[in-house]
């Protein structure tokens, strides 16, 4: 193993060490377990720099060794992860920076920072991984630790409630995911990423058992980037710490989907009936979701309601155009994590400052007293609208180019983008222009250097993300056949703008009232009933059984019962009798005997 | 008149009789208890009978039964001590032998 081998591993196991430091050494040290976790995340970017410049790489131990059944611990550095592991140690080294303020007063900060740096070792494994079982297995940690840290606040019985449900959410998706892997296993006899892809010839030799594998595996991307109708648990995970929400929920565990269906992009390729599946639930997810942001009057909220949108955009982009090197879905995952995260951290910057007030609508007038958040929270808006030169300019252009060819999903993809200009100018121009609706909104000011910071370094990078970036990502470069979706993309973007700004402009109260919209399109009341209906069949089931069965068993004891007080009155307590009837007894016995 | 298998039986079934006439009349567990004996000697006479009449080819009688009394015999006296044992116990707690006054075993 020489030094560049090393690298990877240095990054997975960084946060590892970290975190089992934090939660069993400095658990009572708060200002140390801060800076300890802060200081390997910057490691792990310096790492990952480090990584983006060596020759792909792949290392493995043997795990499980046996005929039939190989299962490789490796990790994999190629086009792929190499930009990934940016991604997750760029944005995550920024949260954390960003965290020592945002929880300076929280009693159980390294408790946080303990979950941080294990969901980061996490994350950073299912980046790495060489294979599906290895990738299982980080995924699921990944899933715990965003549990851990969705119910940081556990003492709140929102945050409880939320973080059962994303981890429960996320089961469900992983099923299927588990179903996937075991399909393709059974099929190729391996389950490294490598192995799968020289196999390609035993795979397509049942082209309805492969479609129906990948299907399964995408389950588990649809519980992590949580696509429709799996989505319910991202909008209520907001009640994490707004940090956990920019890392967990905007930039790395919901890409964790996406990159996945990346790395097996030549899979998706194998199977057209499957990547048309995918494009769809994409785009269902994306207009769905833009739909309900337009409503949603929790800051927070608005922007998961934009998160999920956009990570439709990129399954959708998956599923139209799969590429090993990501193709435009990974080039949006990365520039969307950075205005994404920028904008998580802009809302989190406010909540601080106002005390923890997340209705926009007692906001109002911040760009006065937040010069700084508001200039960066614009740049952030412009760039997930769409803004020419931004970006998020250049990835959604990118999605519309390979949706161009499929007008229905064209249509939604352009849709959404209006929308998306739409409830982000909304939310930009409630919350920061106006005048102030609430007594907090007036002493509103810019947070500390180390908030700042990171929203500056964001900012910095959801303008320039986009710039050159797009050939990395597309294995084949594609000719600019056609200007027209871009043409389109920038009307859009400038009606959506436009609309937003003439509806909500001087606006103290909300002018429109969709209450389909509001109300998630009922989904949450409409599983809920589901639910609460089987469980009330079933239930309904099982106690009459029950009562049946209890029937019996009383019945029997009845009888017991009543043979017994049958039989006592017998016992009338008067020896002599009792030998009397035994008397009778014997003549009559050999009576019967003898004479009968 | 020659003694017959009849005769023995026959003064065995009185014995029975009077024993188990003593053991429904009589008040007196005592009483009761010799009658049981009583009856329980009744049965070991007919049994000597049987075997005194039961005459093999040799022209000797078969004497197993014979030896089984003196084992029931055994047997009677080991139970009339444990029985006596349990009168005794009795009447130190309730001081009455009189089996109208022991009713509690009953509904």
């Amino acid at each position: 193993m020489n030094n560049n081998d090393i690298i990877p591993w240095f990054i997975l196991l960084n946060p590892l060490i970290t975190a089992v430091l934090i939660l069993f050494v400095f658990r009572k040290n708060h200002g140390t377990a801060a800076t300890v976790s802060t200081m390997s995340a910057f490691f792990g970017l310096v790492g990952s720099l480090c990584a983006f410049t060596l020759a792909p790489t792949h290392t493995f131990v043997r795990w499980i060794d046996m005929p039939g059944l190989q299962i490789p611990i490796g990790v994999q550095l190629d086009h792929l992860s190499q930009l990934m592991l940016l991604v997750v140690t760029g944005i995550g080294f920024l949260v954390h920076l960003y965290s020592t303020v945002y929880m300076e007063h929280d009693e159980s900060k390294s408790r946080f920072f303990g979950h941080l740096s294990l969901f980061m070792f996490s994350m950073l494994g299912i980046v790495l991984a060489d294979n599906f079982a290895m990738m299982f297995i980080f995924w699921e940690l990944v899933g715990v630790s965003s549990y851990l840290l969705i119910g940081h606040w556990f003492t709140r019985d929102a945050a409880g409630k939320a973080a059962n449900k994303a981890f429960m959410m996320n089961r469900i998706g992983d099923f299927g995911f588990m179903l996937g892997i075991l399909m393709l296993w059974s099929t190729a006899g391996t389950v490294t990423f490598k192995g799968l892809e020289a196999a390609t010839g035993t795979l397509t030799t049942n082209p309805m058992f492969l479609t129906a594998a990948i299907l399964l595996v995408f389950c588990g991307a649809m519980g992590k980037s949580a696509q429709f109708p799996l989505h319910t648990w991202l909008p209520d995970a907001m009640e994490g710490p707004t940090p956990v929400s920019a890392l967990i929920h905007a930039a790395t565990m919901v890409a964790a989907g996406v990159f996945m269906l990346a790395r097996i992009a030549f899979l998706i390729g194998l199977s057209p009936a499957a990547a048309l599946i995918i494009a769809w639930i994409g785009a269902i997810t994306s207009i769905l979701a833009a739909l309900m942001a337009t409503q949603q009057d929790d800051i927070k909220r608005i922007l998961a309601y934009s998160t999920l949108s956009q990570l439709g955009y990129m399954v959708m982009a998956i599923g139209l155009a799969p590429d090993p090197n990501g193709g435009p879905a990974m080039f949006h995952l990365f520039t969307h994590a950075f205005f994404k995260a920028l904008l998580f951290l802009g809302a989190g910057a406010v909540i601080h400052a106002l005390h923890h007030e997340q209705n926009i609508w007692k906001m109002g007038g911040l760009s006065k007293h937040m010069r700084v958040t508001s200039i960066t929270f614009l740049i952030g808006t412009l760039a997930l609208t769409g803004c020419p030169g931004l970006a998020g300019f250049f990835s959604k252009d990118a999605i519309l180019l390979a949706a161009w060819s499929n007008k229905p999903l064209f249509f939604i993809a352009w849709s959404t983008a209006f929308l998306t200009a739409f409830y982000m100018t909304r939310l930009y121009i409630v919350a920061f222009t106006g005048k102030e609706r609430s007594e907090a909104a007036h002493h509103g000011h810019d947070c500390p250097a180390p908030m700042t910071i990171p929203l500056v370094i964001l900012a910095i990078l959801a303008v320039c993300a986009g710039w050159k970036t797009e050939s990395y990502f597309m294995s084949h470069h594609a000719e600019h056949a056609s200007h027209i979706p871009m043409l389109l993309a920038i009307c859009a973007f400038m009606f959506g703008t436009f609309a937003a700004m003439t509806l909500y402009k001087g606006k103290d109260k909300e002018p429109l009232s969709l209450p389909l919209f509001r109300n998630k399109f009922y989904l949450d009341e409409i599983y809920g009933a589901i639910v609460a209906g089987t469980q009330d069949v079933l239930a309904y089931i099982a106690a009459k059984i029950d009562s049946l069965i209890s029937g019996i068993v009383r019945l029997a004891g009845m009888a017991a019962w009543g043979v017994g007080f049958l039989f006592r009155l017998l016992q009338f307590g008067n020896v002599q009798g009792y030998s009397f009837v035994f008397g009778l007894g014997v003549v009559w016995l050999i009576w019967f005997v003898v004479f009968k | 008149m020659t003694l017959t298998l009849n005769h023995y039986l026959l003064v065995s079934g009185l014995l029975f009789s009077i024993g188990f006439a003593g053991v429904l009349l009589r008040r007196n567990i005592i009483i009761i208890f010799m009658c049981l004996e009583l009856m329980l000697n009744a049965a070991n006479l007919s049994l000597v009978a049987f075997s005194r009449f039961n005459v093999g080819a040799d022209g000797l009688p078969n004497f197993n039964a014979q030896v089984l009394t003196f084992f029931i015999i055994t047997v009677a006296a080991a139970e009339v001590a444990v029985g006596l044992a349990i009168i005794v116990a009795l009447y130190r707690a309730r001081q009455t032998t009189h089996v109208e006054d022991i009713t509690t075993l009953k509904f």
